[in-house]
Parts: structure tokens; sequence; C-alpha cells
């Protein structure tokens, strides 16, 4: 108890601190209150946990002045930080995953079936089911249990390059040849498509039309992402990233900056608009269906995101062939919160944390960089790959992360420590695309030795 | 068929018949008929070879007729999909990635650290002395037999002076000797006549690589310098070992 560690903490004469604890948006928790300096992160969440008045006790990380993290004790912490001692320290806490997802060790199927290389695969918003692209032109699913092919869609003419999952799990939306990019929007009816000749196009998923094109872009439009908050944002070759508002397709903003194409768009609230009304903490080791009615998946939805996005407008991260990243407020500013400078080659994908706390990106010169999600400050580099990292994928608890590269092997990472989890051969030949499901069981990854390889604990 | 130019002659001389491109005219038309009629009724051995002939003229007519109808038709160049499938962000770059490149590099490099002048030699014909050198009679009786000409091309170097002719044992005579080899790059397909450098090895034996023949799979220095080739590193090469594929 308080009174006990009081008493110890005197006679061992040690040093004592005012602390506040705040949450991430800067409100206070309670009132400042006293606590030894040699104080560990377990002692913290207690006292923590207790203010927060939960029913089960959250898991938290601490930040000292929301910079540095608590690790090993309060005292270490505030010694490398060089802070007085005699003011009031705020610390802030996150509330971490309750849940945690195990890192991926073994390749329990190498789903043959594909004729040509894999390009895309994705995971349903359940993860239960996986659906595949490849050069062959025919999309392919696969029955997760089993492990087996379970269905071949035929139809395209051309390499599939792209395929997307609307939110509710029920649909599935390819593009071939000249689509490069689609994406569905969280209320599943649109479906955007960008592609190479410069326009998107709205379609209309229900009525199996063509609904608008957004003319603007010059040269290719490279990724299209829907926001929640009835925005469109795409980038392009032309180097700039353009703000559209989906309900008339009038262009809001252009957002310039970059000087070389514009590669790949991430939002902070991706991962809970794919995912949609599926809560990840929720999964069970048999993946189900979304049930309910579309009225209470909306509303779901509806919490999840706004849960996870807080306060603060989304924010946009665009990663270029200048070697840099923006982050940018797209709903309210012209202007970048900041460039990420570092890599030495160009930036092939950039992916927020499902808690959108952190940013990574994959790059062609064998490196992932990890970027703190708000600020954008550097926080550190992942290396190991000995050639480009194709892609990279988010663990449901944002804890690990797997990426897949052009040296034919995908690496799971520790982003906590920076270190490498674990190391993933197997493939014969590049690594094109990397998904880690939602619930966090399973890993695919398909190349361009066309086969399509699913990963477990 | 005429065995001089009379005929023209007469022509350039005296004309043609006043009906003579009528009746040519008509005779030619009338050839479709005179063909079905021999068709028809040839018999024997003029038969066969008659129908082997047309045969063969027919397969030619229905070939240039297909090809026609091909051009006429235009037809959609991108039905089947083409190879080399690629993920959306490496659709406009270029192909292979660079690590592919440097590894092979790398490995080219080992292997020509290892052996330098090491390049595989075919399982060549050894040749026999009887075959490349030729026993030279001399002495008052032309009885003594110890000095043999080399019969197949060679290479001696820049500064080379003959030893005493009494004292030689093998002549390399002066129309054998060659300054300068045809290279041919496999793959630009092109060939150079560049300046032979010396002979390195020779596969039949050390004694022919001593005295500079040139033999088949003899593997010989070239100077190519004259063709301007760079190495990797960025240093100009100007020795190359070529397989030596000339003459036997």
């Amino acid at each position: 108890t308080a009174a006990e560690m009081k008493e110890v903490s005197r006679l061992r004469d040690v040093e004592r601190l005012l602390i506040q604890f705040q949450d991430e948006e800067g409100e206070v928790l309670g009132s400042p209150f006293d606590v030894p300096l040699d104080i560990t992160p377990d002692k913290l969440q207690l006292v923590c946990n207790a203010l927060l008045q939960k029913e089960e006790p959250v898991p938290l990380a601490f930040f000292v002045r929301g910079e540095a993290e608590v690790v090993s004790s309060l005292g270490s912490c505030v010694k490398a930080l060089g802070v007085e001692t005699e003011q009031v320290l705020p610390v802030v806490y996150q509330p971490q995953a309750v849940f945690r997802v195990r890192a991926v060790a073994r390749c329990t199927s190498t789903l043959q079936g594909h004729t040509e290389a894999v390009i895309s695969t994705a995971f349903s918003p359940t993860g239960k089911y996986l659906a595949s692209g490849s050069g062959d032109t025919t999309v392919r699913f696969w029955d997760l249990t089993t492990e087996t092919p379970h269905h071949t869609a035929r139809g395209h003419t051309h390499w599939v390059l792209s395929i997307a999952w609307s939110p509710d799990g029920k649909k599935l939306a390819s593009g071939c040849k000249n689509i490069l990019k689609s994406s569905l929007n969280p209320e599943c009816r649109y479906l955007a498509s960008s592609s190479k000749d410069g326009a998107i196009r709205i379609w209309d998923t229900v009525l199996g039309r063509c609904e608008k094109i957004l003319t603007g872009h010059i040269q290719s439009v490279t990724c299209v992402k829907w926001g929640g908050d009835g925005l469109l944002y795409t980038s392009s070759q032309d180097r700039t990233v353009k703000v559209w508002r989906a309900k008339d397709g009038v262009q809001c903003r252009t957002l310039q900056g970059h000087a070389h194409w514009v590669n790949t768009l991430a939002l902070s609230t991706d991962y809970v608009l794919r995912t949609g009304a599926f809560e990840p903490a929720t999964a069970t080791i048999n993946p189900q269906d979304l049930t309910g009615s579309l009225e209470e998946l909306k509303e779901k939805a509806l919490q999840r995101y706004n849960k996870v996005r807080g306060s603060a407008p989304e924010r946009l991260v665009s990663g270029s062939d200048d070697f840099t990243l923006f982050l940018w407020n797209p709903a309210e500013e012209k202007k970048p919160l900041a460039r990420l400078t570092g890599h030495s080659a160009l930036v092939n994908e950039v992916l927020f944390s499902p808690d959108t706390r952190l940013l990574a990106s994959a790059s062609f010169d064998k490196s992932i960089k990890i970027w703190d999600g708000r600020t954008g400050k550097y926080l550190m580099s992942l290396r190991g790959h000995v050639a480009s990292v194709y892609q990279v994928a988010w663990s449901a608890d944002s804890r690990l992360l797997v990426s897949g590269s052009s040296d034919s092997t995908l690496k799971v990472w520790d982003v906590k420590t920076g270190k490498l989890n674990m190391d993933l051969p197997g493939h014969a030949d590049e690594v094109y695309a990397v998904d880690w499901s939602p619930d966090g069981q399973r890993v695919a990854s398909g190349g361009k030795d066309k086969c399509l390889r699913i990963w477990r604990r | 068929m005429p065995q001089n130019e009379h005929i023209e002659l007469h022509r350039k001389r005296h004309g043609y018949r006043l009906d003579h491109h009528e009746r040519k005219r008509k005779k030619e038309s009338r050839e479709a008929h005179e063909r079905s009629h021999k068709a028809r009724k040839l018999i024997g051995l003029k038969a066969k070879l008659y129908h082997k002939q047309r045969h063969a003229e027919k397969i030619q007519m229905k070939k240039t007729i297909k090809m026609h109808e091909q051009r006429k038709t235009k037809q959609k160049n991108d039905d089947k999909t083409p190879e080399g499938a690629v993920p959306a962000y490496l659709l406009d770059r270029e192909g292979q990635s660079r690590a592919k490149v440097l590894s092979n590099m790398i490995k080219q490099k080992r292997k020509e650290k290892a052996g330098k002048w090491e390049v595989p030699l075919p399982k060549v014909r050894a040749q026999g002395e009887t075959e490349v050198l030729k026993v030279i009679k001399t002495g008052k009786r032309q009885k003594k037999a110890w000095k043999r000409m080399v019969t197949k091309v060679c290479f001696v170097g820049d500064g080379f002076t003959r030893k005493p002719p009494k004292y030689e044992r093998f002549i390399r005579p002066m129309g054998l000797r060659f300054k300068k080899a045809h290279v041919t790059h496999p793959e630009l397909k092109a060939t150079f006549c560049l300046p032979i450098l010396g002979v390195k090895k020779n596969p039949s034996s050390p004694l022919y690589t001593a005295l500079g023949v040139i033999t088949k799979g003899t593997v010989v220095e070239v100077n190519v310098s004259e063709l301007g080739l760079v190495t990797q590193g960025g240093k100009v090469i100007w020795v190359n070992i070529p397989y030596n594929n000339l003459n036997s």
C-alpha cells in the first residue's frame, strides 16, 4: 500500500518526485502525488488503473513528459532526461492493447494454384477469408481452416493489381491492368479505384455503375484512401496529394511538397476503417462472420472509429520516391506537419499502427523506419533485410510488424525493442505481398514464386 | 530456250506480229484449262512427277493466301497477358533489383579470383606430334632427323629473333606467324580483329604452349584496348582471354 511504500522509501532515503498523470491528449487524471524515484512501470500501472477506475486493469505504457518511455524505473528515465525534480512532472499514460498477438513462427502451408506470380493478398476484415490476386488474371479465395483453395474467380483479362475487401467482409473488389489501387467506402457501398491515366472513378457497387470521375491528377494515381470524415485522399506520380469531398467529388485541397512520385498513402484511421465493426480483442480461434444488421454494424464501426481517432483530426502520411515522407493534417491545413527524412532509397510503403501511435515505412534501402505517429519524430530503424523491403503489415495489437522483401524472406520485428523477433525464410523468390489477419493468428505472403504461404504460431 | 539473242534481235529489228499481244493474252488465259486437262489426263511416271510438283505449289499458294488474310483482319495484339507479372508499386520501374545484379557480379569476381587464367578448356582432341610438327631432314646425306617444323599457325612475340639456324630444333615458318586474331563476342555476335599478346595455354601439350603454336582450343591473350571496354570497377580492360576456335 502507499503508506508502506512511503515508510520503506523513507527508510531507504530515496528521493521522491511529484508526478501528474496525463492522457495522450493532455487531459489530466487525478491530482499530482508523490512517488519514489525508483518506482517501476508495474507499480505505476497499478496506481494509474486505480485512478482510472476501470473494471479490468488495462496494460499501460508510461512516457515522461510524453517523450521518454519509462522502462526500468522512473529514476533512470528522469536522470536520462535531466529533468528538475522540484516541479511536478507530467507522465503520459498510454493504454496498450489488452490482447497480445503472438509472433508467427512457422509456415503451416504453401498454397499453390496460381500459375503466375502472386501480386496482392488481403485478409477479410474478420480474418475468416483470404483472397489473393495474381498475374495469371485470377483472384483466388482460400479456406483458412483447411488451408486449401476455396474458389477461383475468373474474369479479368490482365494482372490483378489490387484487391480490397469491404469492411463488412461481404464483398471483394479487384482491379486489373490500369487500376492501381481500389478501396471500398466504410459504408460499403462505394468503391473508389485509382488508375494509371490519372483519374479516380467512384463506382456504386449496388447499382453497378460508375458514379463519378474525379480528374485533376496529371499522371497516374498511385494510391486512393477513404477517410472516415467523408473525405477521399489520393496520391499521384505528379508529386501531389489531393483531398476530395466524397459526397460531390469536389476537390478540397492539393498537398504539395514532394519532389518525386508519391508512392503510397497511409491514414491514421486506416486499420479501424478496414476492420469496421470487428474488434480484434474479441477474436476467437475460429474466425466468425460479422453478425448483426447493417445498422448495428455501422454503429459499432462508428464507435471504434471515434475511439481510435480521438479528438484530433485524421492524419495522413505520404511516402515518395524522393526518399522522404510527409505527415499532413489534410482536413485542415495545406502545409505538412512534418517532413520525415532518413531513408536512402525510395519509400515503397507506409503504414500506421492500428493504435495510430507508430508509423512504419518500408523502403528500397533494405530498412524499415519507425516514426512517432503523432509528431513524426524518428524512433528507430529496423535493419536485417538484404534487399529492398516491399511491404509491411502490423499485428492487431501494434506490437509486432512483419515485412516482406525482395530477398525472399519475411521478418517479424518487435517494435518496442526494435529487434528482429522471427526470420521467416521459405519463399523461393521475391515476396510481393504481405498481410496480417486482423485476428492476429495468421500472416499470408505471396510472391514471385507463384505460391501463397500461410504462417502461424 | 534460245541459246543466243537472235529472237530478241529480230524483235528489235522487225517488231512484233500484229496480233502478238492478243494471242499471248489469250494463250495465257487458256492455261488454267490446259493445266486441269493435264492433271486429269496424265498417267504413269509423268503423272507422278506432275502431281508432286503441283502439290508443292498448292501448299505454297495456300500459305501466301493465309498470310494475306491475316494482314486484312487486324487482330488485337494484347490478347495474351504478357509475362512477368509485377505488383502495382513495381509497374513503372525497371525490372531486376540491383541486388541480384550485384550478387551475380560478386559471384563472377569470386570465380575470376579463384582461377584467373582458368578458362574452361574444352575437351579437344589432343594433337599428336606427327600432326603438328613435320620432320625436317638435314645433313649431307639428309639422314639426320632432329629438326622439326611447325605446320600450324603460331605466334611469336615482338622481340623474337631466331636462334642460329644450326642449333634451332623447332622451325616456325614466317608464313605461319600471325600477329592478329579474329575474336567474336558471343553475345554481340560481332567479330573484331585484335592483335595477339601471347599464347596462354595450348591444351595439347606444354611444349606447344612454349612454342606459341595455336591449335583448336588454345587460350590466347588478346589486346582489347581498341574496343574501349571497361570493367565493373571502372578499370579499362586491355587483356582478354577468348576462346580460340580458329582453324583446326
